[in-house]
Parts: structure tokens; C-alpha cells; sequence
């Protein structure tokens, strides 16, 4: 399944937070497309997800607005 | 075979807590790291607003200290919860607006409730004896053990040896010979540690890990609270508190200044609920003002606006007024002359 979640106008680490909790709610394999205006998530983000065993497979960036796709992995 | 024992470390993003979380996974404990956002922590935000910072690269020293470590790192929003421990510290507050002590025993509270929740059998933080003035002392450990309602379930690794056995010590999960018994200001023996362990270009922050135990920052929160007449605050007023110059030039209202260019953006995001202004007959600064202030004071905050702005020394200047909902309108004025800033409106 696919998700999505707005993130614009908050800052770091809120975007990683929401994240966070709306991936808890997701399944293995399902993706999540998260918008950002903190150019901060392109570091925060994957590294969040490098720890915590989630992949990020695109990084998207057009007029000041910063869009990561994610792949959930295993819990 | 005996069954792995889980704990929830505390992960500041300091070196403490980053060194405190090796030494369990020394021991074969599985450790995940908890970490908590009260609004006010150092990490991000005036990275991501001044422009001077934005050359180079941030990193949440949280997630990366996770990452040096391997272990997962879950970060906690308790912004509005931590409302009333900065409003209503039990225990006061530090040399500033730092509550601490407080704030030390509320997050171990909340791990304590995260590690029940979750099945893990104690906690661990980074804390050393006579570290910080205020919340790590050896008569404060037991009191964050206790209010906290750890108690015995509460390690601290760097000091452990000078504090008396816990539940993870008695029973054996983790050896206390294996521990430190750190204490003082004295940073060597941790930068010794983190260099056995192979840590570099760790963070190392100065004051706490907080916005609250810096002198100006809490002198515009107090000034703030003083402005309003109530102690209310939203993420956005924490925020503004960070950026740009402050200026109250009388109790009702104050200004907030860009200083350059990335804060001119970060404030212009704020428009739709502010009154502000900017000088359009020369190159300025993105003004907001914060109160009920009346049309005189926004003919005094268009002056100091092109005081602010590369017409200060011209004759007139013009200044464009957005009032949330209504039309812009422009005046000209004379920019406010050095003398005529009073330094007690600096906030
Ligand atoms: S410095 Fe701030 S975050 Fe750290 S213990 Fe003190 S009040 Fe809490």
C-alpha cells in the first residue's frame, strides 16, 4: 500500500517524528512519500531510517520542497 | 541459556549518553535509545534557519549518536506534556529558565512507561556525579531514581561504582566491575573512553542540551510571559524566540528583526498571523510584531524597521504594513536615530 504524509513548515526532528509514528502503523513493504520544507531532513530522515531498518528509494527536491519516498522494513 | 536483558538508554546526542549506551551493548544488552523533544532542544532548527549555518552539513546528533552505536532510536514529541514542567518545576530551576532537575526525572519517567510498555528491563541514562550543577549531583541521583519511580531500575554506567548496587547490578544482568564510577567536571576520562571505543567528532555541547540554559534565550521567554500577562506558549513562540533580534519598546508590543537573509525567510513564513512590515525604498530586514500594538507604535516599529535597513541614514524611508487580512498600506518615516534605540528595549 501506499501513504502519504505532509510534513511542510515543520521543523527538525518534527517531520522525523511524524514519520516515525506513522510508519508504526504501516506494514512491511508498504511506502510512505513524506513531504518536507526542512532542507535538514535529507540528512535526518535517511538516517533515521538506516537505524531503524527502513529504506529511503527516492529523494525528490523542486521549489523548495523535499520529498522522500519510503519503503517500510521489517519491525 | 539465559535470556538477553533489554534497556531503554537516554540518548541526548551527547557523549555521555552515547558512551553509557556502549558500555551495556558491551555486556551483550540489547539497548535501544529513547530520545525526547521538549521544543527546546539545541538540535535542528537555528541549523536549518541561519543562512550561515546551512554551508554545513547537519546531522541530529541523537540519530547519529543511534547510529555509531546500531541501536534503534525512537524520538518522543512531548512538547505539550513538558508544558508543565517547565511551568511548574518542583524543584526550581537553574541558573536560568533550565529546569533540570524536573525534566531529568519527568524523561525517566517517561522511559519508564516506554520500557513497561515494551518489555525492557531497565534504563539506562549517561548522567555522571557532579557533572551539571543542578540535576546531576550525588543527593539529586536518588531523587530522580525515585520521583521517577525507576528507582532500582535506573542505571547510570559512567557513575555507576560511585552509587550504590541496582537491580541489573544485584541480579547480575550486567557486571559491576565492568562499570565506571566517573565524577567531577573533569571531561577526560570519558574522552579517554569514547576513544577506546573508537568515537570521534563526537558532539560535545557547552552548556546543557537545551535552549533553556542559555541566559538570552530565557530572558525573552521570561519577557514573553512578562509581554502576555500569562505563561502560555505555543511551539511557534519557541521557535521565534530563536530567531532574530527582539526589541520591546513598550510592555504592549515588541519586534522581531531578521538579522539575515535565512531568518528573513524563516519569518516570512509567519506572516499570515503577524502583523510585519518591511522597507521598500531600501534593501531591510522582515519585520514581525508580536502584541496589540496601536497605529503610533507601528509608525515608532517602521522607524526602527529603517533603522534596520541600508536607509538608516537616509532622510525618509518607506515602509510597506501588512496587517493579517487587510490591504497593505505604506508610510514614510524617518529612520529612528541611534540614540533615539533605547538599549532597555533590547530584549
Ligand atoms: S538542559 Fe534542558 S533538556 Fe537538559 S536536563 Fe536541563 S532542562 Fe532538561
Amino acid at each position: 500500500m501506499k501513504y502519504e504524509l505532509d510534513a511542510r513548515r515543520l521543523l527538525c526532528p518534527m517531520p522525523v517524528i511524524r514519520t516515525q509514528n506513522r510508519v508504526e502503523e504501516l506494514a512491511p513493504g508498504d511506502t510512505l512519500e513524506v513531504v518536507c520544507t526542512d532542507p535538514g531532513v535529507v540528512n535526518d530522515i535517511p538516517a533515521w531510517c538506516r537505524i531503524n531498518g527502513h529504506r529511503v528509494l527516492e529523494t525528490r527536491e523542486a521549489s523548495g520542497e523535499i520529498t522522500l519516498l519510503i519503503e517500510v522494513g521489517e519491525a | 541459556m539465559t535470556q538477553q536483558r533489554k534497556a531503554v538508554a537516554l540518548i541526548s546526542g551527547g557523549l555521555d549518553s552515547l558512551l553509557a549506551a556502549k558500555v551495556m551493548l558491551e555486556q551483550g544488552i540489547h539497548v535501544e535509545g529513547i530520545n525526547f523533544f521538549t521544543g527546546f532542544c539545541v538540535e535542528g532548527h537555528t541549523h536549518a534557519i541561519r543562512k550561515k549555518d546551512k554551508a554545513k552539513p547537519k546531522r541530529n546528533n541523537a540519530l547519529w549518536s543511534a547510529e555509531q552505536l546500531g541501536i534503534k532510536l525512537h524520538i518522543i514529541d512531548i512538547v505539550e506534556e513538558y508544558k508543565d514542567v517547565l511551568l511548574n518545576p518542583k524543584h526550581g530551576y537553574g541558573a536560568n529558565m533550565n529546569p533540570c532537575l524536573d525534566c531529568k526525572i519527568f524523561m525517566v519517567q517517561k522511559a519508564l512507561e516506554w520500557a513497561e510498555k515494551k518489555g525492557f528491563d531497565f534504563i539506562i541514562t549517561g548522567e555522571v556525579i557532579g557533572q551539571r550543577p543542578m540535576s546531576q549531583r550525588k543527593d539529586t541521583m536518588p531523587v530522580v531514581a525515585r520521583e521517577s519511580g525507576a528507582q532500582e531500575r535506573l542505571l547510570r554506567p559512567l557513575c555507576a561504582k560511585n552509587l550504590s548496587p541496582t537491580l541489573p547490578e544485584r541480579e547480575g544482568w550486567v557486571s559491576r566491575d565492568s562499570l565506571y564510577g566517573f565524577s567531577g567536571r573533569n571531561r577526560k576520562p570519558q574522552m579517554a573512553l569514547a576513544a577506546e571505543f573508537g568515537f570521534e567528532e563526537y558532539a560535545s555541547p557547552a552548556g546543557g542540551c537545551c535552549f533553556l540554559t542559555d541566559e538570552a534565550y530565557s530572558r525573552k521567554l521570561v519577557d514573553l510571559w512578562q509581554g502576555r500577562g500569562n505563561r502560555e506558549y505555543e511551539m511557534d513562540d519557541i521557535m521565534l524566540l530563536k530567531v532574530g533580534r527582539h526589541i520591546r519598546p513598550a510592555p504592549h508590543f515588541k519586534l522581531i528583526v531578521s538579522r539575515e537573509e535565512g531568518e528573513n525567510n524563516f519569518l516570512m513564513g509567519y506572516k499570515k498571523q503577524f502583523i510585519h512590515m518591511y522597507t521598500t525604498s531600501h534593501p531591510g530586514p522582515m519585520v514581525l510584531v508580536d502584541g496589540e500594538p496601536a497605529e503610533s507604535d507601528l509608525l515608532l516599529a517602521a522607524r526602527i524597521a529603517a533603522r534596520y535597513s541600508k536607509g538608516k541614514m537616509a532622510e525618509r524611508v518607506t515602509v510597506e504594513i501588512h496587517k493579517p487580512g487587510e490591504e497593505p498600506y505604506s508610510v514614510e518615516v524617518e529612520p529612528l536615530g541611534p540614540t533615539e534605540l533605547k538599549d532597555k528595549w533590547m530584549i
